[in-house]
């Protein structure tokens, strides 16, 4: 019988089976940024270990960093503590930091595929649950909690039970206005915020295939918010021309990138291959999505009432109350009725360059609202000088926009970017979650031209009309 | 860590699914470099007013459920973020067990918790607990009406047990490796260590980097 693209990676990694049924896996790569790793560094001085592959391990500082010019200086002392932490225990037990001043430095997820650190048919993990980025290429790739990464850095593996597979199908193609933010948002609305846990996503179809990398990423990204650990693409020649392309120091080339595409073409899911779950979306009937509640799977069309607390699938008429209240909205509102007072554009879902094109598309030649404070945040550094090579940023600044320096920004707000108390946000990142990008704040998650055209409007839009004029 | 093997405590009930950590411990909280402290800090936004007195409003602040240990709570708790501090501030905060329904949707079986709290949870010693979701409706029923309900939760049978004078037992499942690893409190690093041969062999047979460094 044929195999999935998770079962040949899984089984290239198992070192060997466990007496309890799980199987111990190698780690190919290792990423670490400054929150989840400190403990997991302590651990090491408190039990005299050692990390066992330095040179298979990578940090950037992401979560905590300001984005304004005079990031270098972290004013929060326990941000800035934080920071040093890492910077001290990089050193100390030998592990390649890009740092805030580095070229390099960005978001984890990322920085990973841009210096060519992920590649199809590697296991990486990462002290963050959106490590499923990485699946795009063909990776298998998810999250850990900080026990795991102690346990990664001492013995460059990880126990883990097998997960279950889900095949999950975009058949046909979006309609203009629509992208793979769309897609995802979608599939967490079908499958709900637990619809995948325990399971692997593989993602494929023609609506797949004709993904750019960045857009690839996008998706993956989300899997999380599916309930999914990993989310994986099938690598291809757009997953090989993306890492034989630019400067991207860690991946193979030449005679090398030949020998290893030759092995990345054996990678994708054999035809008889089976999977314990599959489920065929339409995209050629998605519409822009907009989330109205408190996760990702409250999500409705864009030119759909925000529904009644006895109308959804998965919610409970207290859950969806409770969302409702929090966000500050009623059944049966259309959201293109609904203000927005901030507009956020990056994150490791959409701060890429596609995307901040995308944005720019829309915003070129106009103003944002007046009441609206627009933020334009590149998940890494690279994204930033190239939009900048681009000229994209001043399209943003001509619209009213602010223009940052990378990092994770108001996806979390553990930098002084965060919502104020009742502000509402329209935010290309991937979590709505209560307070998540401050306080009381109110997040809407929407693709990067969604987010755009909100930011001129003053109010969502469906962004299908705006292409018509 | 601590081992499991069995606990008898007060029950509390949070009427929410889809807790996600951000709510358990929020952000602000991450950035301590300690894997201490964090146990006041648990629910925080829910659990406080805007002038850090108790929010009474919030379930998990009644009176009845002070010194509560085991909490029952709606279907995919833990989801979101990876932080495993959300782990760390549940049991400093008191709680050895979080009790969360499995639930059917479109004829699939949806687990009470997410994957990576699930991990973490294990790994630091604090026991979750699946059940139907007719068995967690029936706890939340019985603690409602019983002040001070109580229970016990036996690892080594399976076994959770809510006390009274007709006491409900609820059978569980959970995995062997989980068991073994909570029953003996087991570190895991120096369990794998156990197999460096092997992590070794497999090194010399695998290349990880796929790649030359220039
Ligand atoms: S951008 Fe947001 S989701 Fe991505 S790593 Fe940073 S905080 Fe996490």
């Amino acid at each position: 019988m044929g195999k999935t693209l998770f079962q040949k990676i899984w089984e290239r990694h198992v070192v060997r089976e466990l007496s309890d049924g799980s199987s111990l896996l190698y780690i190919d790569r290792h990423l670490v940024h400054e929150v989840t790793s400190p403990q997991a560094f302590e651990g090491l001085r408190l039990s005299g270990r050692n990390i066992r592959r330095p040179e298979l391990t990578f940090a950037t500082m992401d979560h905590n960093v300001p984005t304004t010019e005079d990031r270098m200086n972290i004013e929060d002392p326990v941000s800035r503590a934080q920071v040093e932490a890492l910077r001290r225990n990089c050193e100390e037990f030998g592990v390649t930091l890009f740092d805030l001043e580095d070229s390099r430095q960005g978001i984890v997820h990322m920085i990973g595929p841009e210096l060519g650190l992920t590649l199809p048919g590697t296991t990486i993990v990462c002290g963050d649950s959106h490590t499923s980025t990485h699946g795009a290429f063909g990776a298998l790739a998810f999250g850990i909690g900080t026990s795991e990464v102690e346990h990664v850095l001492v013995t460059q593996s990880l126990g883990q039970r097998k997960p279950l597979t889900y095949k999950v199908e975009f058949s046909g193609r979006p309609g203009p206005g629509v992208f793979s933010k769309d897609f995802a948002l979608k599939l967490i609305g079908t499958i709900g915020t637990a619809g995948g846990t325990g399971h692997v996503l593989e993602y494929g179809g023609e609506a797949i295939a004709a993904l750019s990398m960045e857009a690839r990423m996008s998706i993956c990204n989300m899997s999380i918010e599916a309930g999914a650990r990993a989310g994986m693409i099938a690598p291809d020649d757009t997953t090989y021309a993306y890492i034989a392309s630019k400067d991207r120091p860690y991946a193979p080339a030449g005679e090398q990138l030949e020998k290893a595409i030759a092995f990345w073409k054996t990678l994708p899911s054999d035809d008889d291959a089976t999977f314990d779950r599959a489920l065929t979306i339409d995209a050629g009937r998605i519409a822009p999505q907009v989330t109205w509640g408190n996760n990702p799977g409250m999500v409705v069309d864009i030119d759909q009432p925000i529904p009644a607390p006895d109308q959804t699938a998965f919610y409970s008429r207290a859950d969806v109350e409770n969302a409702l209240a929090y966000m500050g909205l009623a059944p049966g509102t259309f959201l293109t009725d609904v203000t927005v007072d901030v507009v956020f554009i990056g994150s490791c879902t959409n701060g890429r360059i596609e995307d901040l094109r995308l944005a720019a598309k829309v915003l070129k030649g106009r103003k944002k609202a007046d009441h609206v404070q627009l933020l334009v945040v590149p998940g890494s550094q690279r994204v930033r000088e190239q939009a900048e090579a681009e000229g994209l940023h001043d399209i943003f600044r001509a619209a009213g926009g602010e223009w940052r320096y990378a990092g994770c920004s108001m996806c979390l707000g553990m930098n002084p970017d965060q919502l104020k108390p009742r502000q509402r946000c329209a935010s290309t990142s991937n979590r709505n979650f209560e307070g998540r990008q401050g306080k009381g704040g109110r997040t809407h998650l929407v693709s990067p031209q969604m987010a755009a055209a909100a930011a001129v409007e003053g109010k969502f839009v469906d962004i299908r009309k705006w292409l018509d004029r | 860590m601590e081992a499991f093997s069995t606990h008898t405590g007060i029950v509390a009930t949070l009427n929410r699914s889809n807790v996600d950590t951000d709510q358990i411990i929020p952000k602000q909280f991450l950035k301590s470099i300690k894997r201490t402290g964090y146990g006041p800090n648990a629910f925080f936004d829910w659990r406080y007013t805007e002038d850090g007195s108790p929010d009474g409003d919030f379930e998990l602040n009644a009176p009845r459920f002070a010194g509560r240990s085991i909490l029952a709570v709606r279907n995919n708790f833990g989801c979101g973020s990876s932080r495993e501090h959300a782990v760390w501030a549940l049991l400093q905060d008191g709680y050895r067990v979080i009790v969360a329904p499995w639930k059917e949707i479109n004829g699939e079986r949806v687990p009470g918790f997410a994957d990576i709290f699930r991990n973490n949870a294990t790994r630091n010693g604090l026991l979750t607990v699946e059940l139907s979701e007719k068995e967690v409706e029936h706890i939340f029923t019985e603690v409602t009406r019983n002040q001070g309900q109580t229970a016990t939760v036996d690892l080594p049978s399976q076994q959770m047990t809510l006390l009274g004078p007709d006491p409900v037992v609820f059978e569980f499942d959970i995995d062997k490796g989980s068991k073994e690893r909570l029953l003996e409190g087991l570190d895991d690093i120096a369990l794998t260590l156990r197999h460096e041969a092997d992590i070794t062999r497999f090194e010399s047979e695998h290349d990880p980097m796929m790649t030359v460094r220039r």
